[in-house]
């Protein structure tokens, strides 16, 4: 079985030329199978969540009903870089199933929309956000370790609440990030073998071999994103994380799920007074 | 150009004589079956030992699929007739002229003993880089070796180039676009009459087929209705050598005129892009208009905008303004 196609180059070397389509297949089965799994598990055997209780603090007394959570650049930049990763997981994929459109000039579209979306959160998550909030740290370590001995029938002490986002979802953000960014980088690349308004074609901006990687990458970080899709979307329906996931729409959650789930001292909620009644911050 | 390299590689022979029985053969072996008509294409694919399948499949004796004969609304070529039955045939001589010209003017003599209508348009691209076995995007790799600042692509597309550049070279598919044919193909699903444009697919929509044909798939006729029978026709190849080559370009038009009013028209060219291009807009825009030098003259500025030269091919932009011109205007009014 081979995992990569390849041909001979004109100049007797063998490339690589691309992933073999056969795993667009594998990473759909891989992601449903995911999801059956977990939702088997879900539904018979996981038991309620057991945190350490959390210290209570003035300001968390002083909660309004609804915390915010996403501000609308953060939602919208979200919901944007979500449309062109359907749009470009459609445009690549699709053709290779058997349905047949005109799909170059619109996946390059959609590469731009996600490359410009991609630099304005970098910009936006560095300057205006909590830069670290979505990557882990040490006790989001030791809580995984935690939950994983407690998961395992092992005693271990209660892990603490969740900072703003749970360790998952931010291995999660870190997979997606790199994918995210293997395909950027190799599609850029890649532009310069088609005609767009960008630049000139140059097919010779690389060697052979180095063009069958960036292929070969692409096409890898590309059917990894099928799956990472559909396990986010899998978790985004999923009745215990639609707080979350409306949180992503109307840019707040409920003070009774935040303080079920996060903790306060971790994830703290400022400026409380501005946001009361509201729903736009973060 | 491709190098002859050995021997044909080993293959299963199939000789059907009936199409049911190719078709059985065809939805058999799938992918893994070549379709042999006149040979003429397949035997070079072979010989050089780019294309190596398991199974071929020869049509040559099936006879269902050879003649031609009239039907209640035109006529109706069996997919297997030569070139040289078609362009000898009274009832296409005398109604559908345009295709006597174009089958008389592919390649050589012997060669038109051989091939056949359903060969030529179904052939592959010319494209040298493709038929030499290099994998270009064609092949099912990821490059044109053409489209580079030093590819040479002088015979290349200048019109609806999406990574792959080939053209498509066959003669007859624009004189049959221009005469409305039908293209009966038998697919898995059961037969399908096909509109003779809607046959031929570009790179945009598949980079490694020309035609809508996937392995299983059988073209069996061509149908041409009455509709255009004994229309003003007019088809013109311009080619390097006109003792015998491929087309650089050619361009087929049928003309319903109502005294020097063109009523109704159909025009189509090919060797501009992967697929012969019928050209709607120059139909739509002449419709009404006098057949004159000024009205051939617009309608050949009008079929080559969006055209995008490549290094070596930028004459094919004056060639065909200047062959619509023609096909419209006629050759005297447009000198």
């Amino acid at each position: 079985m081979n995992f990569l196609e390849w041909a001979m180059s004109p100049l007797g070397q063998r490339v690589p030329i691309h992933i073999a389509w056969f795993l667009i297949w594998v990473a759909i089965i891989a992601g449903l199978i995911f999801l059956i799994v977990h939702a088997i598990y879900v539904r018979y055997f996981v038991k309620e969540a057991e945190f350490a209780s959390s210290p209570s603090t003035s300001e968390t007394l002083d909660l309004p009903a609804r915390i915010p959570r996403h501000s609308l650049a953060a939602r919208l930049f979200h919901w944007i870089m979500a449309g062109a990763m359907f749009a470009l997981l459609f445009t690549a994929f699709l053709p290779k199933v058997g349905v047949q459109f005109n799909w170059v000039t619109y996946h390059w579209i959609a590469g731009t929309v996600l490359t410009l979306s991609i630099l304005f959160h970098i910009v936006h998550a560095t300057f205006y956000l909590d830069f670290w909030s979505i990557w882990p740290d040490r006790s989001d370590f030791e809580d995984g370790r935690r939950r994983l001995q407690r998961f395992l029938g092992k005693s271990a002490p209660l892990p603490r609440k969740f900072a703003k986002y749970p360790l998952e979802n931010k291995l999660y953000h870190g997979v997606v990030m790199l994918s995210g960014l293997v395909v950027i980088v190799t599609g850029i690349c890649m532009m310069f073998r088609v005609r767009t308004i960008f630049f000139p074609r140059n097919p010779y901006l690389f060697s052979d071999m180095t063009w069958g990687m960036m292929y070969v990458l692409h096409g890898l970080a590309g059917v990894g994103l099928i799956t990472l899709t559909i396990v986010h979307v899998y978790f985004a329906i999923r009745p215990e994380k639609l707080p979350i996931t409306a949180s992503m729409i109307v840019g707040s959650m409920s003070r009774e799920f935040y303080l079920k789930e996060h903790d306060p001292t971790r994830w703290i909620v400022d400026n409380l007074s501005q946001h009361r009644g509201t729903a736009d911050g973060d | 150009m491709a190098i002859i390299r050995d021997v044909m590689p080993a293959f299963q022979l199939y000789q059907p004589t009936s199409v049911a029985d190719a078709q059985t053969l065809l939805q058999q072996h799938g992918s893994d079956a070549l379709v042999l008509a006149g040979g003429l294409d397949s035997m070079d694919w072979l010989k050089d030992r780019i294309r190596k399948p398991k199974v071929v499949v020869d049509l040559g004796g099936i006879e269902e699929m050879k003649g031609i004969r009239e039907t209640s609304d035109g006529v109706q070529i069996g997919a297997m007739t030569t070139l040289i039955e078609v362009a000898q045939n009274p009832v296409v001589q005398q109604k559908y002229r345009i295709l006597t010209q174009a089958a008389e003017l592919v390649a050589s003599p012997q060669i038109r003993n051989q091939g056949t209508i359903g060969g030529n348009v179904s052939q592959d691209t010319r494209c040298w880089y493709y038929r030499a076995g290099w994998p270009c995007y064609r092949a099912g790799g990821n490059i044109c070796y053409a489209d580079t600042p030093v590819g040479r692509n002088r015979e290349h597309a200048i019109l609806d180039a999406d990574r792959c550049i080939a053209v498509n070279p066959s003669d007859t598919a624009p004189a049959l676009i221009a005469l409305d044919a039908k293209f009966v193909v038998l697919t898995p699903k059961g037969e399908q009459a096909i509109d003779a444009e809607d046959y031929f697919i570009g790179p945009d929509l598949d980079i490694t087929r020309m035609n809508i044909l996937r392995p299983g798939y059988l073209l069996t006729s061509i149908r041409i209705p009455s509709t255009w029978a004994t229309s003003e026709f007019y088809f013109e190849k311009v080619r390097d050598r006109n003792v015998w080559d491929f087309p650089l370009m050619n361009v087929a038009s049928a003309i319903k005129s109502s005294g020097n009013t063109i009523q109704n028209i159909r025009i189509a060219v090919n060797a501009v892009a992967a697929r012969p291009l019928r050209l709607k807009v120059v139909e739509d825009a002449v419709r009404g208009k006098p057949r004159n030098a000024a009205t051939g003259e617009a309608a050949g500025k009008l079929a080559v905008q969006g055209a995008v030269p490549l290094q070596f091919n930028a004459y094919k932009i004056p060639l065909m303004r200047n062959l619509v011109k023609r096909a419209i205007s006629g050759v005297q009014e447009a000198a």
